[in-house]
């Protein structure tokens, strides 16, 4: 309760909220100021002042947190929507503005990461409001610089003008999404994840594809996807499986190694166990260094959740059917078409994520046991 | 050699029979003699102890006895038999210095990891993990999971587990040396219980003069470099014994026998 760390950001918004009330929003015209802008501008300057003093006055406080997420994002809100009126020539008093409603989402993130951490459903949503929060902030502080410095198109279209293209391209999107991931990143990571599984249990059985095969798997995994990709096209033809053979190729190895490392994880005073007890091969195989391995198969299973949409999309690059997430970038960019790029790398990055959420969450359940784990 | 044992008869032949054996590790400084030249006779429901300094071999014979180690010279059976057929009769229980048990399976599926390997039916294994939970006084762990209980409770389900077999043989290496004193003294009459109920044989490694002491009915004192055993004493105290027998005079002239052996093995050292 005495440490004050942390907790200078509303003391600063303090001296925002006085910059934003005196200094003009319009370079170009000195008169324009906040509260000249209606009675919303008088609500900001209140609600802000009342979230800084609730800020400064209260720890822990739901009061606190409430006005203060109320404040930035009003001030967020009021930002945007200058925005349009002062492309090229916002003034102090904007910035004072920005950085205000900033700060003060600052000190609500400062705030909630403080708060004690509850089970259950409060504690859940707590856990990801905070990333969600810092999430939004990246869209907004995006959003206002490239409008306001007038970036081109073509290098950073704003989050609005994506969001726009996302809404109104949903189709196309997920004829791509089917194509790409359902199809291709689906079948060639099941394929490569369970054809390295195997081929690790056999490499470690036969000793001479242990010395044999190894070095050659490390060779291979190093062949650059760009290489490899035109020539499963020749090999399995346009569609969908020539994506996913670069998939395979892509995500075998990882497994390969990680499996083969994993089967050997098990204690000494464990495998002696086991053969005090007689224990077949296949007995101490499945009792014993499996679920030992586990926590490197996953490792391996989760490096190559994001490795698979990486290898289907780059893959695509050579040569597609007219549907697919890499094929829509490599024509869209050349079309200057930026905005439907984030659009497909918007999706992409959400297909990703959920993805490597699932297997990570797979990841607890069968390895809830493991000590970084347990609870 | 007793008369029993050279009737040839697998029902009359000692636990352990072992001669003239000698065990040398290739390691990359050149072979270590670890075991030089044992005797020793181990008759069946005899309760014997390895006891000497660190490095005596005395864990190396235990792991010799379970197959776990291949002899360089010499002979050894077990119960008329090689050791490797003993083990795959499943002759044994074995109860490692660290209690070994998988995290990933709740305390009574890990005592019945050695009964599905056996495999036995579903209503046995359970029966055999309730009877030997409930031996070790652990009824009510059954779910478990190992990280959840403390080291003595941790080893005392080892000692279940090895003793859910039904080996004839339970070989146990340090079982208490990582526990506290109190706990140990504990464990140690509830073993000897468990060895009066049963009749099994055991063989201990301890390096605890006093444990020894208590629980053998043979001691084997060794001495290392290279491991040999220096002196073999009988134990004559009744099988219903409680810790209270420490304090005898009997129990004091052993234990300053013990102590003798090992430093007599320990004075070419200085």
């Amino acid at each position: 309760m005495n440490r004050n760390r942390g907790h200078i950001q509303p003391w600063i918004a303090l001296v925002g909220l006085i910059a934003l009330f005196a200094m003009p929003l319009d370079s170009a015209d000195p008169a324009r100021l906040l509260v000249r802008e209606g009675p919303a501008g008088w609500a900001l300057v209140a609600v802000m002042a009342a979230a800084i003093i609730a800020a400064i006055r209260a720890r822990r406080s739901l009061v606190a947190a409430g006005l203060l997420a109320l404040a930035a994002h009003g001030g967020a809100a009021m930002a945007i929507g200058l925005l349009p009126s002062l492309a090229g020539h916002a003034g102090s008093g904007f910035w004072a503005l920005v950085l205000t409603s900033w700060l003060l989402a600052w000190a609500l993130v400062t705030e909630l990461s403080e708060w004690p951490r509850r089970p259950g459903l409060p504690g859940l949503v707590l856990s990801l409001l905070i990333p969600f929060l810092f999430g939004l902030w990246l869209l907004i502080l995006w959003q206002i610089v490239v409008v306001v410095f007038e970036v081109p198109f073509v290098l950073i279209p704003p989050p609005s003008a994506i969001g726009t293209r996302i809404a109104s391209s949903l189709p196309i999107l997920a004829a791509d999404f089917r194509q790409t991931f359902l199809k291709a990143v689906v079948a060639g990571y099941a394929i490569g994840c369970g054809s390295g599984f195997l081929v690790a249990i056999l490499v470690d059985r036969v000793s001479f594809l242990k010395r044999g095969l190894l070095p050659i798997g490390n060779l291979v995994s190093a062949l650059p996807i760009v290489g490899i990709a035109p020539i499963m096209v020749m090999w399995f033809g346009f569609d969908w499986p020539s994506k996913a053979a670069v998939v395979v190729v892509s995500t075998f190895f990882p497994m390969l190694v990680n499996t083969v490392t994993g089967l050997s994880a098990s204690q000494p005073i464990s495998r002696d166990l086991m053969r005090t007890y007689a224990s077949t091969y296949w007995q101490t195989l499945f009792k014993l260094r499996l679920p030992e391995a586990m926590p490197f198969v996953f490792n391996a299973l989760k490096i190559n959740s994001t490795l698979a949409l990486i290898a289907a999309i780059v893959a695509e690059f050579f040569g597609t059917p007219i549907v697919g997430m890499g094929f829509r970038i490599s024509t869209e960019v050349g079309r200057m078409n930026i905005d439907m790029v984030w659009a497909e790398i918007a999706v992409a990055a959400l297909a990703g994520s959920a993805f490597y959420g699932v297997v990570a969450l797979a990841e607890r359940a069968a390895t809830f046991w493991h000590p970084s784990f347990r609870t | 050699m007793t008369g029993e044992g050279t009737s040839g008869k697998k029902s009359e032949s000692p636990a352990i029979a072992i001669a003239g054996l000698s065990l040398v590790f290739n390691t990359n400084d050149g072979p270590v003699q670890a075991l030089s030249d044992i005797d020793l006779e181990v008759k069946r429901g005899e309760f014997v102890s390895f006891i000497g300094p660190s490095g005596c071999g005395k864990t190396t014979l235990l792991r010799v006895i379970a197959d776990l180690e291949q002899p360089t010279g010499g002979s050894i059976t077990v119960n008329g038999v090689s050791p490797e057929e003993a083990r795959l009769a499943r002759a044994y229980g074995y109860v490692f210095q660290a209690a070994a048990l998988y995290p990933w399976r709740t305390i009574a599926r890990n005592i019945a990891l050695p009964l599905e390997i056996m495999g036995l039916t579903r209503a046995d294994r359970e029966k055999r993990v309730a009877d030997n939970l409930a031996l070790v006084d652990l009824a009510g762990f059954e779910r478990k999971y190992p990280w959840q209980l403390s080291g003595g409770m941790q080893q005392r389900a080892s000692i279940a587990r090895a003793l859910a077999v039904e080996p004839e043989l339970l070989l146990m290496d340090e079982p208490f040396g990582a526990l506290d004193e109190i706990v140990r003294d504990h464990l140690n009459e509830k073993l000897l219980r468990l060895w009066d109920r049963t009749q099994k044989t055991v063989v201990f490694v301890t390096h605890s003069i006093p444990e020894a002491v208590f629980l053998s009915t043979k001691i084997v004192v060794m001495s290392p470099r290279p491991g040999r055993v220096t002196d073999i004493i009988e134990c004559g105290f009744p099988r219903h014994r409680s810790l209270d027998i420490r304090e005898t005079p009997e129990f004091l002239a052993i234990a300053a026998r013990v102590r003798a052996g090992l430093r007599a093995g320990h004075s070419y050292e200085d």
